[in-house]
């Protein structure tokens, strides 16, 4: 049963209500300004020349024909960044990489030369013309070939660095080595166990690919030595630090703006060699300079995310009871290391590797090398590696239990950290705030009639049909997050709001977040409706002017609501204070005789005494007694306690043909507890559109390479986005169980059905093998993949 | 290479344009006429964010020549309200919550109207059939279906 | 993703698009829906120096019969060909496989014309006329000459259409008697080109099949016929093992080349399975 969207009513239009969204009336007329929209006066354009091969020398680059083509302003190369020292900048990570090829490619469609034209269409025809030389270099593509002993040197510029952002590398190749947990206390219990299980498990590398691809325009104002730059960002204030750090402009100079964004998913929080040419090139010719990436630009260059090769191993009693996990993780992160995770955690949250479990003992060990494919390593609608984590304990919950002979729904349950445990510290570390997995996988059995599904099942295999029930249980960390743990470039990932107040009684509210879809124009004035009782329609949201809004970390990982949406919340309640005393002062009582009833001061044993807010604002801005300050309005830069930890419980039913391999989704159930729900219309929105990526991932898509390192799948030909027609009808659902630290018991939701739909759907995959004695088969199970497991039992005879 | 000069009408409006041959309806549409609603997502025709209503029919503009638009008649998203009155499927897809990051709603919706002309009363799996040719990579699609099964409604009540 | 600069020309008519051609040889290009060419021209796959595009000339779109021949104009629309209640009558196969080419935005510009003279072993209509005994009408500079289906595709990319020459129409025997089609495909998604696909049209008389085609898509340098299971089957009651033995045909006349969709032989063994299917499908469709 789909559940709908529950019907509050609210007269402020607050927390809880489906309200419709207030960005939507641009989107619909045609009035939405992405940054490819943008035409400032004087505009150029700029495209690069890429590298067609995955790795070799640049023996030597000719860009005068180029330069004598007609309209052709600039040709930028590594030599002319030399200069300027930006022919390398460095990543998130804390390694550094090529703007411009400095010498050799590591990547098919490297940024080799990048030209500036007066529009797209002479930029793409100079392109053609700039002459470049390639001597070629044997290639890496498969992160278990990177550490061996005679795999060709990737970086050369690290040759004989022992040393890494994080810690010691063991080879040429090796860029750092992340260890969690008890090795030792892992060994010994692994050693005595009753049963142990294992499997490799790999989580294929993947893009974003928002429907807008990444680009920016770039406008250096020589007079007043002010940089404006517009561009697709989830995170415009670090780029306006990473800009000004680079650049040497003054960070009060550096004016970074993201208008609308036409989806990011984690695509759109890195610093691309884009910005840097576009930038330099404004600066150099003192003209606006856009740069829009082409989809395969897109595919091929930015942002790829997972990439993980895992071993997983379990340790467990004969009833099922987990004792310990290990983990071996092969990260492959392209040519350079340019991960956006917080700067401590090189492997992002990949601790949370023991899951939804109550597993007293475990060790993950990741290895991140180098190997010749595009940089990225990106949170995918993922909070840093949780996706991969979660997909690893998930897949190996179903090996046990299809070992043990125990239904994947029950040695769950056996495992699960019970709702009494909560807080819960994980072995690992994380201290789970709050969860009740075990009523929320019963709500789920019971909505999908679980056992009649199994009855149904096993009468189809006896027939020789193949039926897939996958289960899936998951819990993120979201929310980066408290500054204790996570930062990124030494920056903590607070987050902020300002609310001002007008004397009319509307507001403006500033977030230091930027939505690329989320609708926060829509939640955050339902945040601070309900603390201020202004009507939702009154509060105007505003976010991605850096000149503007306040300082943050922006949106990803979904830490909009939890860390965003608290300091919403936290500054209506500074304004609320302060209206407090305006009101009291206006009625003549003690601030502590006043009650707060929706929209109004209340005095505590006069309930006809009160003062609205609207009363309140315009008195705010009028004589006030002494001691109280005109205006009406607050800041707040919330550092969140801890992680917030969403969870859920995810069904999925699948058919096979045995004789083609396709597989059908007949049926998706998603259970989510995000805690307080905000606006369960948009929630089951992002659930949606969240289940019908990982559709998308754990069916087909796959960034794929050839042995010699070219790209397979850089356009829509080839790398499989699902239509309206592959996309089954999804079922939400819910509980709540707010999150205790939060100011208003939110947790986050948007990358929750990418988490757990993967591993629903390819559990359910797998599951239609199982009474074949199949425990894992390598995602995406494209109907050729299937089809080989199909043909390699025989069931297709 | 000498350009060429087109009449179209877009929107109900006449331009006249000068256009290099090889120049795309998009860009058209997008950098001459600043109707900047349709957009690119792809560029190899898969995606239908830069769907356009051509002569009567959906085309994707990404993958047409400008001068091929000598003498036709398009509508864009710009052009789907009529005097200040939202069309059904413009009012759907608010109420339904079609649309997230808004960059494949135009051409989605201009598809969608489309679509209610061939056949105004669609079954799901005709929606779903008749939108296969635009991307969407926020809302799943459920909520695009009840959108058009909203504007559906409202025009055949109409 | 910008095409190089070309000349572009509109003719009205075939006659000035033949002198067009003949005018500017190797450099032109002749354009129809466009949505192979344009992609390849902006990705620079192509760069031709003139442009003949056939879009304005009325002579080359419309469905009509000519006796027991349904003539096709060779610039008529993919989804022109699904609305064709001609050939919902007499020739249903074509429009069953118009309606799995691409999405509808993409019909309404691609044309059977270029479906099927760009070549490409992916498309979809070259093996769905060669099933339908199609003849191709091509007019050239010296005249006009009629080429089987069957005798067109000699490989990847490469046709019996000489430089100088425009494909019109094409020709199409209307069903006659007792009969049953099928165009089925296995494909990754909705729109996508064929991983392998087969195109069957049968004719039953008296329980027996008197007439069959069977021909395959992306399976092959070309779409190709299976002549062998046509003649295993002509002449027979068509039972479950007769529907095998044309599957171990369509194997056998199979030469795919892997590539994501799936090795050599996946493909081959899907080239058996859309077979058996459409065979089946067709007899259904047929009542046998």
């Amino acid at each position: 049963m789909a559940t709908p969207a529950e019907q509050v009513q609210d007269p402020v239009g607050g927390v809880g209500c489906s309200r419709k969204r207030k960005e939507d009336a641009r989107f619909i007329q045609g009035k939405g300004n992405y940054t490819d929209d943008l035409k400032l006066p004087g505009q150029v354009f700029g495209a690069f020349v890429r590298s067609p091969i995955a790795h070799g020398r640049v023996v030597s680059i000719n860009k005068e024909p180029a330069l004598a083509h007609p309209g052709v302003f600039a040709v930028l190369t590594a030599e002319d960044l030399k200069p300027l020292n930006l022919h390398w900048m460095p990543t998130l990570a804390g390694d550094t990489q090529m703007v411009l090829a400095d010498g050799k490619v590591c990547f098919q469609q490297q940024e080799v030369a990048f030209v500036i034209a007066e529009d797209r269409y002479v930029a793409a025809d100079a392109v053609e013309l700039v002459e470049v030389e390639y001597e070629e270099l044997p290639v890496i593509t498969d992160a278990r070939q990177a550490m061996s002993a005679d795999a060709p040197v990737i970086r050369e510029d690290l040759e004989g660095k022992t040393e890494g952002a994080h810690g010691e590398r063991v080879h040429h190749n090796h860029i750092f080595r992340w260890d969690v947990g008890d090795a030792a206390a892992t060994d010994k219990v692994f050693a005595s166990a009753p049963l142990t299980v294992s499997e490799d498990i790999s989580y294929q590398r993947v893009h974003p690919c928002p429907l807008e691809t990444c680009g920016c325009v770039s406008d250096f104002d020589k007079i007043k030595g002010e940089l404006t730059v517009y561009l697709t960002s989830q995170a415009p204030h670090v780029v306006r630090t990473v800009v000004s750090m680079l650049s040497g402009i003054p960070e009060s100079k550096v004016h970074v703006i993201a208008p609308d964004i036409g989806g990011g998913f984690g695509n759109k929080v890195g610093v691309y060699p884009g910005y840097v040419c576009a930038i330099v090139g404004s600066i150099v010719l003192g003209r606006p300079v856009k740069w829009i990436e082409t989809r395969v630009e897109n595919l091929a260059a930015t942002a790829f995310a997972r990439d993980y090769h895992m071993r997983g191993e379990l340790a467990a009693d004969e009833e099922g009871r987990v004792q310990a996990l290990r983990v071996h993780v092969l990260a492959d992160h392209g040519a350079f290391d340019a991960c956006a995770d917080p700067s401590k955690f090189p492997a992002g949250l990949f601790s949370i590797v023991t899951g939804s479990y109550d597993i007293p003992t475990a060790f993950a060990r990741v290895d991140g090398v180098y190997s010749n494919k595009a940089p990225g390593g990106v949170a995918y609608r993922c909070s840093f590696r949780v996706t991969e984590a979660s997909y690893l304990i998930e897949r190996m919950m179903d090996v046990l239990a299809q070992k043990l002979g125990i239904d994947p729904a029950e040695i769950r349950s056996r495992n699960f950290i019970r709702a009494e445990q909560f807080p819960y510290t994980s072995c690992l570390g994380w201290e789970y705030d709050s969860g009740d997995y075990h009523t929320a996988m019963q709500q789920a059995l019971e909505a999908v009639d679980y056992e009649g599904l199994r009855k149904e099942q096993a009468e189809k295999r006896a027939k020789g049909d193949l039926m897939g029930i996958g289960v899936a249980f998951f819990t993120e960390i979201v929310g980066a997050g408290p500054t204790k743990n996570c930062d990124i470039l030494g920056i903590g990932m607070v987050d902020s709001c300002e609310i001002r107040v007008h004397p009319t009684g509307s507001a403006i509210a500033r977030l230091g977040t930027k939505s690329q879809g989320q609708g926060h124009e829509t939640t955050y004035a339902q945040i601070i409706a309900t603390e201020l009782g202004i009507p939702s329609d009154d509060i105007q949201i505003e976010e991605g002017d850096t000149a503007t809004a306040p300082y943050g970390l922006g949106t990803y990982g979904s830490r909009s609501t939890p860390v965003g949406g608290a300091a919403a919340a936290r500054a209506a309640r500074k304004v609320k204070d302060k209206a407090r005393k305006i009101a009291a002062a206006m009625m003549e009582v003690s601030p502590a005789d006043l009650e707060w009833d929706v929209d109004r001061f209340v005095v505590k044993s006069l309930p006809d005494q009160s003062r609205t807010i609207k009363e309140i604002a315009l008195a705010a801005y009028q004589h006030l007694p002494e001691g109280l300050e005109q205006g009406l309005e607050a800041v707040e830069y919330y550092d969140p306690p801890n992680f917030t930890y969403p969870f859920g419980a995810y069904i999925c039913v699948v058919d096979i043909d045995r004789f083609t391999g396709e597989v059908k989704i007949r049926r998706f159930y998603a259970l989510d507890d995000c805690g307080t729900r905000i606006n369960p219309m948009i929630i089951e929105g992002q659930v949606h559109g969240g289940l019908t990526e990982s559709l998308g991932i754990a069916l087909g898509q796959e960034l794929a390479f050839d042995e010699d390192g070219n790209i397979l799948s850089a356009s829509f030909m080839d790398y499989f986005m699902p239509t309206a027609v592959e996309t089954p009808h999804w079922e939400t659902d819910f509980t709540v169980t707010p999150s205790p630290h939060h100011p208003i018991g939110a947790k986050g939701v948007g990358e929750s059905p990418n988490v757990g739909g993967v591993s629903a759907i390819s559990n359910a995959v797998i599951d239609a093998f199982a009474h074949q004695g199949v425990t894992h088969m390598q995602m995406p199970h494209t109907a050729y993949a299937v089809w080989k497991q199909i043909n390699a039992l025989g069931l297709n005879k | 290479m000498a350009k060429k000069l087109i009449s179209m009408t877009v929107n109900g409006q006449a331009h006249d344009v000068a256009v290099e041959p090889r120049e795309l309806l998009i860009h058209t549409l997008r950098e001459r006429l600043s109707l900047t609603g349709s957009h690119i997502g792809c560029e190899t025709s898969h995606c239908g964010a830069c769907t356009v209503d051509f002569n009567g029919e959906s085309v994707k503009s990404c993958t047409m020549l400008a001068v091929q638009a000598d003498g036709a008649e398009i509508l864009t998203v710009e052009g789907l309200a009529s005097d200040g009155t939202l069309h059904p499927v413009q009012e759907g897809f608010v109420e339904k919550h079609g649309l997230q990051c808004g960059f494949c709603t135009p051409g989605m919706m201009v598809r969608a109207y489309r679509l209610l002309q061939e056949n105004p009363n669609p079954s799901e799996e005709e929606i779903r059939v008749g939108l296969s040719g635009n991307l969407c990579r926020c809302t799943g699609y459920q909520n695009i279906v009840r959108a058009v099964q909203y504007a559906a409604d409202k025009m055949s009540a109409e | 993703m910008i095409p190089a600069n070309f000349d572009f020309h509109a003719p009205a008519s075939v006659a000035e698009a033949l002198s067009l051609l003949a005018e500017h040889g190797d450099g032109a290009k002749v354009l129809a829906g466009g949505h192979s060419l344009l992609p390849m021209m902006k990705m620079r796959f192509a760069a031709p120096q003139h442009l003949i595009d056939l879009n304005g000339i009325a002579d080359l779109r419309g469905i009509k019969r000519e006796g027991d021949t349904l003539v096709i104009g060779a610039m008529t629309t993919e989804n022109q060909i699904i609305a064709s209640d001609l050939l919902a009558a007499d020739c249903p196969l074509l429009p069953e496989a118009a309606r799995q080419i691409a999405d509808p935005q993409v019909r309404n510009r691609g044309t059977i014309g270029g479906d099927i003279c760009h070549g490409d072993p992916a498309n979809d209509l070259p093996a769905v006329t060669m099933a339908a005994d199609a003849t191709y009408v091509l007019q050239g500079s010296n005249g006009e000459r009629h080429v089987h289906s069957a005798d067109f595709f000699l490989g990847s990319f490469y046709t019996a259409m000489e430089p100088d020459e425009i494909l019109t129409s094409i020709r199409i025997p209307a069903a006659k008697g007792v009969t049953g089609s099928a165009y089925v495909k296995l494909k990754r998604k909705i729109g996508d080109w064929a991983t392998a696909a087969a195109a069957v049209q049968l004719t039953l008389n008296g329980g027996k099949c008197s007439e069959i085609r069977i021909a395959l898509t992306n399976l092959a340098p070309t779409a190709v016929r299976v002549a062998a299971a046509e003649e295993a089957l002509k002449g027979q009651p068509i039972d479950d093992a007769l529907i095998e033995v044309a599957a171990e045909h369509a194997m056998a006349a199979s030469d795919p080349t892997a590539d994501l969709r799936g090795d050599v032989e996946y493909k081959t063994q899907m080239a058996g399975e859309m077979t058996r299917r459409a065979i089946r499908q067709s007899l259904a469709r047929a009542g046998g």
